[in-house]
């Protein structure tokens, strides 16, 4: 069970727009909720009150600075759950047969009642997908909410995972990209969707929608523009005479 | 790498039985009844008493047993598959010698050779770990195989052969330490690769995602004891190979001997600890560590 199929029939997964994503950590906390209310072990927390606290998470937001050499610096947020990796190095150090990634769809999940907690799939997972859960000692990772995308008492639109229908800015999408022709194909098309650490050898089925870049004013100034210089230069009136005062002083 | 004690104590001590055993089903010593039973007695309690120290780290010990299927795939089961036939046939081997004062040649020679088969096992659930540069390397079976079998030369009172295997394993150790020095520069994996933002501009972690510390922070980004991490170079290589080597070399009475091991010891404990402190995973670029 725990090596790796050669092919999987579609490939579920996810687009992320770091053009759009505004940081918000919406999609932590509906994550957070609905796995810890679904499917599998609940998320737990450590001292969640407390003065050091703790606990599980199959997503997480980080914030990164670039500065460009030419412009100035951009604050990106980077959601970061499991990428759903074709050559999946945490389904093949698996002992036990718990990991797996699944023919039909391409999810890779944990078989909890088989998962003995030695850790060794989170020690082999480059991007830090996967998390043992302190209470439950099971590996915990995104299951791209197998619940709910197949799950036939939600309603349609509530077929897709927790992050995504969350999201208010629309930077999270969801489809098959062993189709050319579905909205994450397409996306990542026209947008240069790229892997995360791609000399890992992963090949990882979620995919990155890089910032656009930013326009720029500069050497774009309106022929109207030397118009709209200031019109009262000196102060006048009571203001004038209060500049002229204080000055005095 | 958090330097669990656990998986310290497990590689470092069944590493060193297994080295025994190997030299064991081998015949050297060449010993029976009473004196072969204390050779096997320690042989066994090293090997045994390291893998149970290994289950220590486990979320479910429990369903260990699980982990006997996976041998297509897994370098960790291939590891539980070899120990338990290692030990399941030194123990015969053990029993034949201590008991029967006969040496079953086929069987201990078989037995020596599963025994050499677990270290490398061992070794390759760390090296085949591409996310860890420091350990993806060739050196690293390299190495767990040579302080294995220099360490059981050394129990086994093997005094020419500890003498030279010790010498290729201090150099294998060197060779680790400058090779791995190395290993994450040249696996290329940086935070402009992380994020895939690198071709923009310099790339800073800016925010976390999280105030607080969490699982991936304290299971693999340990900073904290690689301060010190020349000094304990140097004290691990003093212990582990030039104290013994230097011992061997005046021919020892059985208390200079037992001080040579007991220094070896020492001196692959410190090696381990920092075979783990000193491993830097790459998902530590998300957060700006190492």
């Amino acid at each position: 069970m725990t090596t790796l199929p050669s092919s999987t029939t579609r490939k579920l997964g996810l687009v992320i727009d770091l053009d759009t994503c505004v940081g918000c950590h919406a999609c932590v906390i509906s994550c957070k909720g609905w796995n810890t209310e679904n499917y599998g072990a609940p998320l737990s927390d450590q001292d969640p009150y407390g003065a050091d606290p703790v606990g599980t998470f199959l997503n997480r937001v980080h914030s990164f600075e670039v500065k460009p050499e030419d412009s100035p610096p951009q604050l990106i947020h980077f959601p970061k759950s499991c990428l759903h990796c074709e050559d999946a190095p945490c389904v093949t150090v698996c002992p036990t047969g718990a990991s797996y990634k699944r023919v039909e769809d391409g999810i890779v999940l944990v078989n909890e009642t088989d998962c003995i907690g030695c850790g060794l799939c989170a020690w082999s997972c480059p991007y830090g997908a996967r998390e043992l859960d302190g209470a439950e000692k099971v590996m915990k990772k995104c299951t791209l909410c197998v619940d709910r995308i197949y799950n036939e008492n939600l309603p349609e639109e509530d077929r897709e995972p927790a992050c995504v229908r969350t999201c208010p800015a629309g930077a999270r999408h969801f489809g098959d990209f062993a189709d050319p022709d579905s909205n994450v194909s397409k996306l990542t098309a026209e947008r240069g969707g790229m892997d995360l650490m791609p000399e890992q050898g992963t090949k990882p089925v979620n995919k990155y929608l890089p910032p656009r870049q930013k326009d720029s004013w500069e050497g774009e100034v309106d022929v109207l523009a030397p118009f709209l210089a200031p019109v009262a230069e000196e102060p006048k009136g009571f203001l004038g005479w209060l500049d002229k005062t204080l000055e005095k002083l | 790498m958090h330097p669990a004690p656990s998986v310290i104590i497990f590689t470092s001590l069944s590493g060193l039985g297994f080295g025994l055993l190997t030299f064991l089903g081998l015949g050297y010593p060449d010993v029976s009844g009473w004196v072969a039973f204390v050779f096997f007695l320690i042989a066994f309690a090293l090997a045994v008493g390291g893998l149970l120290a290994s289950t220590f780290h486990l979320g479910h010990p429990e369903r260990a047993l699980k982990a006997f299927t996976q041998w297509r795939s897994s370098w960790l089961s291939r590891e539980g598959i070899c120990a338990v036939a290692a030990l399941l046939v030194m123990g015969l081997y053990a029993l034949g010698v201590v008991f029967f004062d006969q040496q079953w040649r086929l069987l201990g020679v078989l037995g020596a050779v599963l025994s050499v088969a677990t270290v490398f096992t061992t070794s390759m659930i760390y090296a085949q770990l591409k996310s860890i540069p420091r350990w993806n390397m060739v050196v690293t079976p390299a190495m767990f195989l040579m302080f294995s079998l220099a360490g059981g030369a050394l129990l086994g009172g093997q005094i020419t052969a500890a003498l030279v295997l010790l010498i290729f394993a201090a150099a294998v150790q060197l060779l680790y330490w400058q090779h791995g020095d190395g290993a994450f520069a040249r696996a290329a994996s940086t935070i402009g690769t992380a994020t895939g933002l690198g071709s923009r501009g310099e790339v800073r972690a800016f925010e976390p995602p999280h105030t607080g510390t969490n699982y991936l922070l304290r299971e693999f980004v340990h900073v904290v004891g690689r301060k010190h991490a020349q000094k304990l170079r140097v004290i691990s290589f003093v212990l582990g190979f030039v104290l013994p080597i230097l011992i061997l070399f005046v021919h020892p009475g059985h208390l200079l001997a037992l001080i040579a091991v007991l220094s070896h010891v020492a001196g692959v404990f410190v090696s381990r600890w920092l075979f783990f402190a000193q491993a830097e995973h790459v998902v530590g670029l998300y957060y700006g560590k190492r």
